[in-house]
């Protein structure tokens, strides 16, 4: 070997550098390295768009009562997965009950922890008393098993879906803010917040612009984890008789009658189910994948 | 140790406290209550004068403070009041329906230990095999599907094939005996919703003991054991089980309060006359006292599993001590 020849190491080469991949390529990457979340996450799509095209893709009206047609066992004329006891579809009821499902679990998963996050990290920045007497609040919100607080809220709000959202939400709160707290104390103690109180940053700007986006893995972890939590709870508040009320299609709600019905109509007691348990396995799976992403220290083995 | 524990029960105080404060306060937020759902609950014309004098009777028009201070004075004089539905003592209505939801939480419990201790094991022992994986789907649809609709789904079930076997539908009696009155019936009544429950709570330990298994069986000591010629099922049961079993105790513990909750929905399915059910129709009813009471009921059993589980804690692992 001539000693004017420079062999480089291979880590000074750098060809290694990866070229910009394509979008396609990404996703490929997202399958091989997620492929249950992506599994999740194609339950979660399909919801959506079956949700958002309700009216194009079901069949019958979802209200419409049709005493002709009472207890149809599935696949008679036209009713693929028969009908109830008023005679109303079973899939279109099942397909506008998706729109209920995921409205509630949006709408209290987000909410829910984005007040989660602020009462965290505003708990975790002021510290002292401030920090005190809201842990002590949520101490006693946290001393209460999920549904007892949930139906206690239900109990003086009434029933309803806003007021099921309502109650969905408060008991949220406080599981995403103990979470997010305990993030935000070590970022609390970086200099760089200390140099934006030097630098003379109201407290709002320092907790929304410094602290909020550091505290981002655990807030999308927890909202992920809402989301599935969030439908079982409306399922079972509703199917409890005290959660959305008929005749607006709700999974849990369809459920509640079905016992009735066991010799007539059996199939009134499986689609619904099905349906929610198809959804929360979808949203966990992703809730999942997307913990992993986010948190490698979680990383499931 | 009887320091730690004392003082966990004095923080505890505060904790019971606020809770009563926030389930008192929360009921009363809204206008509305029990005498105009009794009266006026079907959407009759109700009388004023009648609902006036209902509120009289039941102390629903005497000051928020007086009114709490009777609901929190009862906790210590063991006089808890009425239901403000059924009018009989809140204690009577509570003692006559805890031995039902005791029995089934506690077989739930020993379901769930029963499934998940030995497939988390087998989980984190095969890792990465068909077995693993089957293990782990059956995990995560504990997780999704509702206990309720399992619920339904094992009484429609149990009607089909004893339909199909024996020509007669078959369903678990609805009427309660105690276990010791008659215990066959009894046991054919109440696995099912044991079984309904504990399948969910499983899911969770399942999950849990495979991690935890997971994490011992790569420690060194597991090694050595391995090193030194020991027959597997020794190397497992004794060296890493008995370590990986902490946090599944702890999870299966918690879980236990949680029970009481997940009773709520159980019971409401196979019309069990538990607490569960009471404390739903309590709710629908605006019962405000016998809602409030069983709510602090939940909280007080809440409380004392998690301390139980801090101090068993302690007593597994000699390396944790409290001060």
């Amino acid at each position: 070997m001539s000693p004017d020849v420079i062999t480089i190491p291979a880590v000074m080469q750098f060809d290694e550098v990866a070229p910009k991949k394509s979008l396609a390529q990404k996703s490929v990457d997202l399958v091989r390295k997620q492929p249950l979340g992506t599994f999740g996450l194609g339950i979660v799509v399909v919801m959506l768009v079956t949700a958002v095209l309700a009216e194009y893709i079901s069949p019958y009206n979802p209200v419409q009562e049709n005493f002709a047609a009472m207890f149809a066992p599935p696949g008679t004329d036209g009713h693929l997965f028969g009908t109830d006891e008023f005679g109303r579809d079973i899939l279109t009821r099942l397909i506008y009950g998706s729109r209920t499902a995921l409205l509630v679990g949006f709408v209290c998963a987000l909410v829910g922890s984005s007040i989660g996050l602020v009462i965290g990290v505003a708990s975790a920045y002021f510290s002292g008393v401030v920090d005190l007497i809201l842990q002590r609040i949520l101490d006693v919100f946290m001393a209460f098993p999920l549904i007892i607080l949930a139906l206690a809220v239900v109990a003086t709000l009434g029933t309803g879906i806003q007021n099921v959202m309502i109650a969905i939400i408060l008991v949220f709160v406080p599981r995403c803010a103990r979470v997010v707290r305990s993030n935000a104390l070590a970022i609390r103690e970086i200099p760089y917040v200390d140099a934006a109180r030097a630098l003379g940053f109201s407290h709002m700007r320092i907790i929304l612009r410094h602290m909020v986006p550091n505290v981002m893995a655990p807030y999308l972890i927890m909202a992920t984890t809402f989301l599935g939590q969030a439908i079982l709870l409306e399922a079972s508040l509703s199917f409890l008789g005290l959660g959305v009320q008929d005749p607006i299609p709700a999974w849990g709600l369809m459920l509640t009658n079905a016992s009735e019905y066991f010799e007539a109509a059996p199939w009134l007691a499986i689609y619904p189910g099905v349906a929610i348990s198809l959804s929360v396995f979808g949203f966990n799976l992703f809730g999942d994948a997307v913990r992993d992403t986010l948190d490698p220290k979680l990383r499931s083995r | 140790m009887g320091k730690y524990i004392l003082k966990r029960i004095l923080l505890m105080l505060p904790t019971l406290f606020g809770a009563a404060i926030l389930i008192f306060f929360l009921l009363r937020l809204v206008p509305g209550d029990v005498c105009e759902v009794r009266l006026a609950g079907a959407g009759l014309y109700a009388d004023p004068e009648a609902i006036k004098i209902c509120r009289e009777n039941l102390g629903l028009n005497d000051p928020m403070m007086v009114q709490f201070w009777t609901f929190v004075s009862g906790f210590f004089t063991w006089d808890l009041g009425v239901s403000m539905w059924t009018g009989a003592p809140v204690l009577h209505e509570i003692e006559i329906r805890f031995e039902l939801s005791l029995q089934v939480a506690i077989m739930a419990t020993f379901v769930a230990t029963v499934i998940s201790i030995p497939l988390g094991i087998i989980s984190a022992v095969k890792q990465n095999t068909g077995l693993d994986y089957a293990v782990r789907g059956f995990a995560i649809a504990g997780i999704a599907i509702p206990s309720f609709w399992l619920g339904l789904l094992i009484i429609l079930g149990l009607l089909i094939l004893t339909q199909h076997f024996t020509g007669e539908p078959w369903m678990p009696p609805i009427d309660y005996r105690p276990i010791w009155v008659d215990p066959m019936y009894n046991l054919s009544q109440l696995i099912w919703p044991a079984i309904a429950t504990g399948y969910r709570y499983s899911a969770v330990a399942t999950r849990m003991t495979r991690s935890a298994m997971l994490e011992v069986l790569r420690e060194d000591y597991v090694r050595t054991a391995r090193a030194k010629g020991m027959i597997e099922k020794v190397v497992i049961n004794r060296h890493a089980l008995k370590n990986a079993l902490l946090p599944v105790v702890t999870i299966i513990a918690l879980e236990f309060a949680f029970l009481m909750g997940g009773l709520v929905v159980t019971e409401q399915v196979f019309n069990l006359n538990g607490l569960g059910k009471l404390f739903v129709e309590s709710v629908g009813n605006q019962d405000f006292n016998m809602t409030q009471n069983l709510v602090m009921l939940v909280v007080l059993i809440f409380a004392l599993t998690n301390l139980i589980v801090d101090v068993a804690y302690a007593w597994l692992d000699p390396r944790i001590r409290y001060s």
